[in-house]
């Protein structure tokens, strides 16, 4: 563990991935409760396909602790953990989840499609394609002189798209303030990253367009932390964008539904989740102990709790207003 | 601010002499008209910018940026990478941040290699907000055939974008149209796809269509998004069409009304989404025939979707069967009697229109 970074910081850390990880179990419950005893994707209180983030609450944590409410944030179909840490409102994001009239979108978007304007935070459910529209905020951050900067998250499966490779090239030709995430769990859908990628780690990449690429391993959230705190720092000083790959975990399936019958490695994920390991850490380095866990995670399911009853409450939407919001 | 060249002095004499309500206009063709909205609009609003394939030195391959660098610099009318996907995005993205770029993509048949952004991005992130994040952008687009430019690079496509929701879709057929849609498309609030025909653009390296050049208002004007406008009036046909093909069936009906075979309403959609269906409706119903002509691809698109409205709306409004001249479902061929077999001629209009009116 890294002695550059401050004990109130670690305890963020910890704080925000216990937070995540508890919304995540929340939906998982949720997204189950009643689609019992044959799965129907299309059937219960959450229909749709569902993508958690268990076991990446590292790289939301780690990134989005630099972040404050005005820079942009756009995460991937896989969006919970990004939208948490950034402090997208986690009422209205649960509602819009359970597709209610409260919710971000009023109903019309869905767990893919989170849109908070008041945090800059956008999701897209096409692979890479969340990328342009990022160095787009970017650049109307630097055209207004301001200082913000704008985080692009995808997956490793995603750095073989020609959005994400245009969208390098750009942000990097114009010096944008870009930081370009990319979360590696070593899997699209079934397809293993030594099936579908040429080199080593796409933080190689980074090169091609002459930026710094920095390769996380370990899912290590100080690390992830600390990388993304120097990225930041020089995207707000218009040091241009960076490249940053972490090797992170998928703990669970890609949606709900996959019994991931492809994954040799399935019995020694559980062994691999963040949340133990850094905890564990933590209470070693004095920093954590039963009280202070207990406090963290009574905090997190009151939270997530108080979401999820929020959502349940509100209505529907009314059938007849299908066609708003088309056009402003 | 564009100089009026065209308003009278005050002079001392007979007021009766003087067009004093006539709006002050001056003769630009249609790529100037553009240009001259566009700049008119950037000097109002800081937040108006221009990105795109070769529109800074170059000034737009088809001249719909022509002079903006040297007015507004570099910082403002962005040359851009050939990289679609990435800048279109870009835009989109500026948008959202309350920006209004305009961004061009040269021509529509390139749309292939950037739609994820335009139609999953630009079109739907309104909607699946819940209204809560607005796209203000203009999306400009060369369309069209008639120069041997081949399968990959005529084509008009508005029936595509029209098809796809959340994305209003203007084609002017004429300068003083191309500049009131265009300051309207800036304006609003929902993305624009602004589409404009190469042969209407008045470029001294094409042939020219005799009226693209033409008045544009000097002053500030919108042509609102979504009316129809009747290029002639006339009683025995109606011939309901858009961008350069409006020309083509005005050329038709002066020479049709010359020899007396029929008197034929031209209505020019100048908007396709959204449809002035009311517009259409009142003039066939008036006269009960109806030439749709359009060029783009004839299945499946805009003269489908026409007659479809008539049809839901009353088809017996209509005293003869509807005919349709479009693009025949195929590529547009390159070799030049192909070429225009292909594309909705005069000719081909003209016979349409008199197999409307002859007795069945």
């Amino acid at each position: 563990m890294s002695s550059r970074i401050d004990a109130a910081v670690q305890r963020d850390l910890y704080d925000q991935m216990v937070l995540i990880r508890t919304y995540e179990e929340a939906i998982l419950r949720e997204y189950h409760a009643d689609k019992k005893p044959a799965f129907d994707i299309g059937a219960g209180l959450i229909p749709g396909e569902m993508h958690l983030a268990a076991g990446q609450e590292p790289v939301a944590a780690g990134v989005c602790a630099h972040l404050s409410r005005g820079d942009a944030v756009t995460a991937t179909h896989r969006p919970h953990h990004f939208a948490i840490a950034h402090g997208v409102d986690l009422n209205r994001m649960t509602a819009e989840i359970f597709g209610r009239v409260d919710g971000l979108g009023r109903g019309r978007g869905g767990h893919m499609h989170l849109f908070d304007p008041d945090a800059h935070f956008s999701c897209s459910g096409i692979i890479a394609e969340g990328y342009p529209p990022t160095a787009g905020q970017a650049l109307a951050f630097k055209k207004r002189g301001t200082d913000r900067v704008a985080v692009a998250v995808t997956g490793e499966g995603a750095a073989n798209q020609g959005a994400f490779h245009e969208t390098l090239n750009l942000a990097a030709l114009w010096k944008l303030p870009v930081i370009f995430v990319v979360e590696d769990n070593d899997w699209g859908i079934s397809v293993p990253r030594s099936a579908s990628t040429s080199v080593a780690n796409n933080a190689e990449r980074a090169a091609a367009y002459g930026i710094p690429g920095v390769r996380v391993e370990d899912n290590a959230v100080e690390a992830v932390h600390e990388a993304a705190g120097e990225a930041v720092e020089r995207a707000r000083n218009g040091g241009g964008p960076t490249l940053i790959e972490v090797h992170t975990l998928r703990l669970w399936g890609h949606f709900e539904g996959d019994a991931q019958g492809y994954r040799a490695d399935l019995e020694g994920v559980p062994g691999k989740d963040p949340i133990p390991t850094y905890e564990a850490a933590l209470r070693k380095a004095g920093i954590l102990d039963d009280a202070a866990v207990a406090i963290t995670r009574r905090a997190a399911s009151d939270t997530v709790e108080s979401a999820i009853a929020f959502a349940k409450a509100s209505p529907e939407p009314d059938p007849s207003t299908v066609r708003d919001y088309v056009f402003a | 601010m564009s100089i009026d060249t065209t308003q009278q002095p005050a002079t001392q004499g007979d007021p009766a002499e003087q067009p004093a309500a006539a709006p002050a206009t001056k003769r630009l063709n249609t790529a100037k008209a553009m240009v001259e909205a566009i700049a008119r609009e950037m000097e109002r609003d800081e937040d108006v910018f221009v990105l795109g394939e070769d529109v800074g030195a170059y000034g737009g391959i088809f001249s719909s940026t022509t002079g903006l660098l040297d007015r507004f610099g570099p910082e403002r009318v962005m040359d851009t990478p050939i990289s679609e996907t990435g800048f279109i995005g870009a835009a989109i993205g500026a948008a959202t941040e309350g920006m209004r770029p305009i961004v061009e993509l040269m021509f529509v048949d390139f749309f292939g290699v950037c739609m994820d952004q335009i139609y999953n991005h630009m079109a739907k992130i309104h909607f699946e907000s819940g209204g809560n994040v607005k796209v203000p952008m203009v999306l400009m687009t060369a369309v069209g055939g008639g120069y041997s430019d081949g399968a990959q690079h005529s084509q008009c496509l508005w029936g595509t974008f029209a098809h796809l929701p959340g994305m209003k879709v203007v084609v002017p057929s004429n300068p003083a149209d191309a500049a009131g849609l265009m300051t309207a498309a800036i304006r609003d609030d929902n993305p624009v796809v602004f589409m404009f025909h190469k042969g209407i653009q008045g470029l001294p390296w094409m042939a020219k269509n005799k009226r693209s050049i033409g008045p544009v208002p000097t002053g500030d004007h919108v042509v609102e998004i979504g009316k129809a406008a009747t290029a002639r009036p006339g009683s025995d046909v109606t011939v309901v069409t858009l961008s350069l093909s409006v020309h083509h069936a005005l050329d038709v009906a002066e020479e049709l009304a010359a020899d007396g075979t029929a008197d034929v309403e031209v209505i020019d959609l100048r908007s396709i989404v959204p449809l002035d269906t009311e517009a259409i409706i009142e003039s066939v119903t008036r006269t009960g025939h109806l030439v749709i002509v359009d060029e783009d691809y004839q299945s499946f698109g805009l003269s489908g979707e026409i007659a479809a409205r008539i049809a839901e709306h009353d088809p017996t409004i209509l005293k003869a069967p509807i005919s349709r001249v479009a693009v025949p479902d195929v590529p547009i061929p390159y070799a030049r009697p192909l070429e225009y077999t292909a594309l909705p001629t005069p000719a081909r209009i003209k016979e349409a229109i008199i197999g409307q009116v002859a007795p069945a």
